[in-house]
């Protein structure tokens, strides 16, 4: 029972990764907590539905998705996020911001696909594997695969290509990066666009866990893939993935030995504990107050 | 503009601050080593020594920012180091930043305002229920401050809001604020930063305006011309060091710290 | 009267940027110097509103309006003067409705008692809350605030036995003054309304206009220098949180006496973000922008029925534009007047300059 659990909230840990690889990249670069992150999330997953339902192949419809739901969140940041930098605007403006634009996309979902639950093809669904008395379901395990594979191919992007550095160095400091010739502007539009896509994935992969998509289901995945990215050191790729294992398996956990209307806080009591016990998540980094 | 000669500099010289061999390390950097410092009440005392020398952790470690990792720090007799900074405002110290650290969406007698905040003497409660006690102490400290801005010259200035001050002026704020706290010792973390060489000469009559109100000052600076004209003594540090101390006209001769100040120079484009 | 105006046009020429803002210099003049018959229209207004509107449903959304100005006003004690961002502060509206509801359904205490119940109790939990100020700062501290926020949602849905669970706390009763029971059909309810929020605004403007709000906002403006001044820092930002949370609570028990039916949905993150889009929208760091926000957002989705779901979209594109066009708010402004000074501080301040005219 107890590893049972500890198998499920891996796979559902890996979803929330995902999407908490979105709040860190932009978070690490930006300063800025992507409020409108969740609702990238849930558009990702119901244009993957809707580009599925087009019947022009599973893998090109997710990859249209994909490439969609990345320019949606390029689309944000030069809209609605660079005027605001470029004001040199308090930081609680953005904040507000990326809560309005969540509320747009959501209620234009709402508006134009309807607000009830649909059905989500299952599309890794080939059996289960049975070891000893746990089962576990191929979708599970195509939801490790998959996360695991974007993972690394997200920490080579970040660590290995030019592109990479120039984000690394953007996050150090805009402004030197951009003195050296690096495009910061750029790096934040391909920032937005890397979330928005792992975000799509992380909607297709929980989508057809479930078998439900519907436009509000990026309200509290949202809000516990941010809780995952902070507790794991936010800005840091492997502090996202360990952060969203935890909160995963916190969440089976909990919901299977506590019930299930504790399964959407435990992720927060989580974080507040380990945020009283290291400010800045479990590998984020601490500075010296400079006067 | 008046000046009331409330206090003759002592001739017994009175110790008010003594730094005995304080050090602060940040993990295997020590950015403070065996530092001592000492200011007699009325003095302008400076520390200069080249960029990253350790002057500015000196002064954090004086208004504990950070906390001391060995050596003492006595003011008016009592050892104060490794204490909140409230308590060592209520001792009787204050200080200005490097860069200028104003309450810059406030007006100019907010600012000031909230510098004699630990000496505005009323609770919450007597506040919310508007008592005479808060009145009394309210029209009290705004006369009390606006005496203070008169006689720093900014009362012309005291409906303005902080940032849309001139930069001298915003520096006089700075230290109008530090001495509304009631300080008897102000730190000066590089007052004339910034300044060209007019708006330093206005600053250096500013500074002395204060010695002569009886203040005690102890000071960073870059601006030699300050630092030699106005200073009573000089202690130099270099790589965290006590390298010299002495009056301005030692210091100047002193072949240890036209070392540091040009060999310096020489060793760092060596190491590259 | 003219000497009166030789020194505004006095004080005029040594504030800059007055061309600039010229217009609003003279509306702010203008409301300076008639603030009595101002105030005492605007009271007269707000006293005869039911009678002028007399449907129920329009009075129900007024007492609404009332009741979220109520809520932003506390929030805007941590966020607007201390610089704090709560992310979370449905929680402490929770706290309040769900104190006083139950004390009033389970126990049958009256309002004031029940609602005094729910302050004390937030207050504590704001105590608690505002503990990590210690160690934690900025966006941290937010993400804080809004696991709390859920944590108290989870706390009201599994602690059934107090808080009935999901099932929510039903049938709330309306407060009774002098055994008449104050509804929305009597006005009652509004004039109970009118008391809290006024009540809360002199007392928001009391803690402002003192060395208390001077140092929450040094704080918000700049925290080592607030240190410098010998500010306890730490001290004040779990005042801020404890206001804040009482005054959420106060506005908490008035809504759910209202709507006369809570339930842990009611306070959910969305609650949280409109709190803190009223005190944005309004003008943070001021009162007066909290009437206007509270009105604005929570009349929008009411006038805008015609709209359908888009009306939900509108709302963040509002957001969305203000932010970009006018991110201090509708009402947000810094005052042009010079600093009041009262008539006891201006005689002293002229004998002092008039000694120094006689020494030079």
């Amino acid at each position: 029972m107890l590893i049972q659990q500890v198998f499920n909230g891996l796979a559902l840990g890996m979803g929330y990764a995902l999407i908490a690889v979105g709040y860190s990249l932009v978070f690490g670069i930006l300063r800025l907590v992507n409020f409108s992150h969740g609702s990238i999330y849930a558009f990702g997953a119901e244009m993957a539905m809707v580009f599925i339902g087009f019947q022009f192949g599973i893998v090109p419809g997710i990859i249209a998705a994909m490439v969609l739901t990345g320019i949606l969140g390029v689309c944000i940041d030069k809209v609605a996020l660079e005027p605001l930098r470029k004001k040199k605007s308090m930081p609680i403006a953005s904040l507000i911001t990326t809560i309005g634009i969540s509320n747009i996309v959501t209620q234009l979902l709402i508006v134009s696909l309807g607000s009830e639950k649909r059905n989500f093809p299952a599309l890794f669904n080939f059996g289960s594997i049975q070891i000893g008395n746990i089962a576990v379901s191929s979708t599970q395990i195509m939801m490790c695969v998959v996360s695991l594979a974007l993972m690394m191919v997200l920490v080579f992007i970040v660590y290995k290509t030019k592109i990479g550095l120039a984000m690394r160095a953007s996050e150090q400091n805009a402004k030197a990066a951009n003195m050296m010739g690096i495009n910061v502007n750029f790096v934040i539009s391909f920032t937005f666009f890397l979330a928005g896509v792992s975000a799509t994935i992380a909607g297709v992969l929980v989508g057809s866990y479930y078998q439900i998509v519907y436009p509000n289901m990026g309200y509290m995945a949202g809000l516990k893939a941010f809780a995952a990215a902070v507790l794991g050191g936010i800005g840091s790729l492997p502090g996202a993935l360990l952060g969203g294992l935890i909160v995963g398996v916190s969440e089976s956990m909990a919901a299977t030995f506590l019930g299930s209307t504790y399964r959407d806080s435990i992720a927060f009591i989580i974080l507040i504990i380990v945020l009283i016990v290291r400010p800045h998540g479990l590998f984020g980094r601490k500075g010296i107050t400079k006067v | 503009m008046k000046l009331k000669k409330r206090k003759v500099i002592d001739v017994s010289k009175e110790l008010l601050l003594e730094v005995n061999n304080i050090t602060k390390r940040f993990g295997g950097i020590v950015a403070v080593d065996n530092v001592s410092i000492k200011v007699n009440k009325g003095e302008v005392v400076s520390i200069i020594g080249p960029n990253g020398a350790g002057k500015t952790t000196v002064f954090n470690m004086l208004t504990g920012v950070y906390e001391v990792d060995a050596g003492t720090i006595v003011f008016k007799g009592e050892e104060i180091q490794n204490k909140k900074p409230k308590h060592i405002v209520e001792a009787g110290i204050s200080r200005t930043f490097q860069n200028i650290r104003l309450f810059s969406d406030l007006r100019v007698i907010e600012n000031v305002l909230i510098g004699a905040h630990i000496k505005t003497d009323y609770n919450f409660f007597q506040s919310v229920f508007r008592t005479k006690k808060f009145r009394q102490q309210e029209d009290e400290k705004l006369v009390e401050v606006i005496k203070l801005l008169k006689s720093i010259g900014l009362d012309h200035r005291r409906d303005d809001y902080a940032s849309n001050l001139p930069y001298g002026d915003q520096r006089k704020l700075e230290i109008t604020r530090a001495i509304a706290t009631g300080a008897e010792l102000i730190l000066l973390d590089e007052p004339a930063a910034g300044m060209n060489p007019q708006e330093s000469a206005e600053l250096m009559a500013f500074i002395r305006h204060l010695k002569n109100e009886g203040y005690t000052i102890l000071m960073i600076e870059h601006d030699m011309s300050v630092v030699m004209n106005i200073s009573d003594k000089i202690y130099v540090i270099d790589h965290g060091k006590p390298i010299a101390e002495g009056l301005p006209a030692e210091i100047a001769n002193n072949p240890k710290v036209i070392e540091a100040y040009l060999g310096g120079v020489h060793n760092d484009a060596g190491d590259k | 009267m003219t000497e009166r105006i030789k020194k505004i046009i006095d004080t005029e020429s040594i504030l800059p940027g007055k061309s600039q803002s010229g217009m609003l210099h003279n509306i702010e003049v203008f409301t300076d110097r008639y603030k009595f018959i101002l105030g005492v229209i605007l009271a007269a207004a707000l006293v005869v509103l039911p009678f002028v509107m007399g449907d129920q449903y329009l009075l129900t959304v007024t007492v609404k309006i009332g009741a979220y100005a109520i809520l932003a006003m506390g929030l805007n004690i941590l966020t607007g003067y201390t610089g704090l961002v709560s992310l979370g502060h449905a929680g402490f509206v929770a706290i309040g409705a769900y104190t006083a509801s139950l004390l009033s359904v389970n126990a049958g205490a009256d309002f004031f008692t029940s609602t005094l119940a729910g302050m004390v109790v937030a207050g504590l939990v704001g105590v608690l809350l505002g503990l990590p100020t210690l160690k934690v700062t900025g966006t941290y501290l937010s993400i804080i605030t809004l696991g709390f926020g859920e944590i108290i949602k989870m706390i009201a849905m599994n602690w059934s036995s107090v808080t009935n669970g999901t099932l929510g706390v039903k049938n709330i009763p309306k407060p009774e003054i002098f055994g008449i029971e104050m509804t929305v059909g009597n006005y009652g309810m509004y004039y109970l309304m009118l008391a809290l929020v006024v009540l809360t605004a002199v007392f928001c403007l009391m803690v402002v206009r003192s060395k208390t709000g001077r140092a929450f906002q040094a704080i918000r403006a700049d925290e080592m220098a607030s240190t410098m001044m010998g500010i306890n820092i730490t001290g004040y930002k779990i005042l801020a949180f404890v206001i804040s949370a009482c005054i959420c609570a106060l506005g908490g028990s008035l809504y759910a006496t209202v709507i006369g039916y809570i339930d842990p949905n009611t306070f959910n993150f969305d609650v949280s973000t409109l709190i803190l889009s009223i005190v944005i929208l309004g003008g943070m760091g001021t009162i007066r922008g909290m009437f206007v926000g509270a009105a604005i957002l929570i009349a929008f989705p009411e006038v805008s029925r015609f709209l359908m779901e888009y009306r939900f979209v509108l709302y963040g594109v509002i957001l969305v534009i203000m932010m970009r066009f006018r991110p201090q708010g509708i009402l947000g402004w810094k005052s042009t007047l010079p600093y009041k000074l009262n008539s006891k501080v201006r005689a002293e301040i002229e004998k002092i300059e008039a000694e120094e005219k006689e020494g030079d």
